[in-house]
């Protein structure tokens, strides 16, 4: 299994850097946020209560680089079904390779191209704005993009083989990925000063909030129980089970 | 090579049970090249991916290549090459990096991959298209590289699926050629689908017959061409008189299954050529000038008609709707 992941991460990386203009325009969502959206949040940071500590550079990188995760890895369902549709998917299923590996090897992949997005996003808030975070607190957070992308990977491409539909999916994802999105506070931190109760509470219940104060704890340093603790368990938890879901799915007979 | 008893699939669609293919069984010994001839959406494909192991039987036994197909799939799957309908190949790839996937995913070494890949090249004619991205070549082109994957791992049984669906007739005598190549240069199995009689006719030396997830018959080319009973005449006379001509050709030796309908007249005959100059004296004789003539020797949609009463067209006309299968050219 091993062997085949590490065959099928190699194919896919091959593939991903031939077109490296899919890699630049994946990230040109959360750069415009940086670019032109984050200036502005430089003043209401400082003058409103009920951010969480740090600039806001502090507050706003390590988030734009979950939405980042969030985006581009759940759109890895849609090279699933484009290998699907080529029979390619049938072709590699026909020989012994291990179906596990199939999934690791593109999953794998995935999670590489998301922390070198991460990686020129955090480079470049560093060297425009003036973002200032230690280096161990982004190295982890890297960890946590690169964890980020694997559940989400994982369970795009479960969800691509079961409904099968390349029109179906894209819309599907929107739709979840909106709200998920909103809900996390990713632009404006949802804090319980900030938020009235019901939209706190909405945003307790999505697990990506946690991943996100997660990101945040460890961009600024935190490394403290409190601050990492409940993101870290609740995305190794998701991670386990969105692996676990696409390899089932990977298994399944005529998938 | 391959043995299947009873292998059966059923699908349930939107609360519907769908009998795709009902239990069918299937003898292919080593170094047979046999064909499975029947309409789309009669169980061809279906079968093909139940004996490959994509998908699972609902029900019957199968060993293929010598492995049972339900306790060993992956034994299997390392004795077997499949070319599926649609071909299977990236078109951001290189020919010879998708060669060398393939035979390191059946366990060759990356040196071992690069060689076989490079001899498979030469041996299907795509020498010099080694870095050429797969979506620039042609359909021919593409269909050997199938081919080719297929072969990585020199596999003794290789199954394929409508192989020459979509071809010009000059990729399809070559690709034929290939075909039989793989009997007699390495003495491997060929079990292929199609629904063309001419390919049937040309490659296999037995055909089953599959209608409606059945098999319903089982021979030689020659002999299931023998069960039409001779070739299909049709002429044309002025109107008015096709019933006297319908009586003339009656009259000719062997001739049966005569119709007239308004100025048309069909019938068979167990030889066209030779009942052809005969029909035509007679004709002259009884003062009737044709106007047109036609000799067809039996074809797919004749054996299909005679074997299942119906036509090939009506019968895929009548088969499920939502099937992402080409139409026959018959």
């Amino acid at each position: 299994m091993v062997r085949d992941t590490w065959l099928i991460f190699r194919r896919d990386l091959a593939l991903s850097l031939r077109n490296p203009a899919w890699i630049m325009l994946g990230i040109m969502q959360p750069l415009l946020y940086l670019v032109l959206f984050g200036p502005l949040m430089e003043k209401v940071v400082s003058s409103t209560p009920g951010f969480p500590p740090g600039s806001s550079w502090t507050i706003l990188t390590p988030a734009l680089i979950v939405q980042l995760a969030l985006f581009s890895a759940s759109f890895a369902g849609f090279s699933l079904l484009t290998d699907y549709r080529n029979g390619v998917l049938e072709r590699l299923r026909v020989t012994p390779a291990s179906r596990t590996g199939l999934l690791l090897g593109k999953v794998g992949n995935n999670a590489v191209q998301t922390v070198a997005q991460a990686v020129l996003i955090t480079v470049l808030a560093y060297l425009v704005f003036g973002l200032d975070a230690p280096v161990g607190g982004v190295l982890l957070s890297l960890v946590i993009v690169a964890l980020t992308a694997v559940t989400l990977a994982s369970a795009s491409y479960a969800v691509a083989l079961t409904i099968r539909n390349e029109q179906a999916f894209p819309a599907l994802l929107n739709a979840v990925l909106m709200p998920v999105l909103l809900l996390s506070g990713i632009l404006l931190p949802i804090t319980s000063i900030l938020a009235p109760g019901w939209l706190y509470t909405l945003s307790r219940i999505n697990p990506f909030t946690h991943v996100v104060d997660a990101e945040r704890a460890s961009f600024r340093g935190d490394f403290t129980f409190g601050g990492l603790f409940s993101g870290a368990m609740i995305l190794v938890v998701m991670a386990v089970l969105a692996v676990w879901w696409g390899a089932r799915t990977f298994q399944r007979e005529n998938a | 090579m391959i043995e299947a008893r009873g292998l059966a699939r059923r699908f349930t669609a939107r609360g519907r049970n769908v009998e795709a293919v009902r239990g069918v069984d299937i003898d292919v010994a080593a170094g047979e090249l046999v064909g499975f001839l029947g309409p789309n959406g009669a169980g061809k494909t279906t079968t093909l991916r139940m004996l490959t192991t994509l998908l699972k039987p609902t029900a019957g036994e199968a060993t293929v290549g010598g492995c049972d197909l339900r306790t060993d799939p992956l034994g299997v799957r390392k004795r077997i090459g499949y070319v599926a309908q649609g071909g299977g190949t990236a078109p951001e790839c290189r020919i010879a990096e998708e060669l060398e996937l393939q035979g390191r995913l059946y366990g060759l070494s990356r040196a071992a991959a690069r060689r076989r890949g490079a001899e498979l090249i030469e041996r299907l004619d795509l020498a010099g298209l080694d870095q050429r991205l797969t979506k620039t070549l042609s359909g021919g082109q593409r269909r050997r590289l199938d081919i080719a994957l297929s072969l990585i791992h020199s596999p003794g049984l290789i199954f394929f699926d409508e192989p020459t669906t979509g071809l010009d007739p000059q990729s399809r005598a070559n690709l034929w050629d290939h075909i039989r190549r793989l009997r007699t240069e390495q003495g491997a199995t060929v079990f292929l689908t199609t629904h063309y009689l001419d390919e049937a006719d040309a490659l296999c030396d037995r055909i089953l017959v599959i209608d409606n997830g059945g098999i319903v018959a089982e021979g030689t080319p020659d002999s299931l061409k023998a069960t039409v009973s001779g070739d299909g005449v049709t002429i044309d006379v002025p109107a008015g008189r096709a019933a006297e001509a319908a009586e003339i050709a009656g009259r000719l030796a062997g001739a049966h299954e005569v119709t007239a309908v308004d100025s048309t007249v069909r019938f068979r005959v167990p030889r066209g050529d030779t009942a052809l100059p005969e029909l035509v004296r007679a004709l002259d004789a009884g003062g009737i000038a044709m106007t047109a003539m036609q000799v067809h020797r039996p074809t797919l949609d004749d054996v299909f008609l005679t074997l299942t009463g119906r036509s090939l067209r009506d019968a895929e006309a009548g088969a499920p709707a939502g099937r992402a299968e080409m139409t026959a050219q018959v």
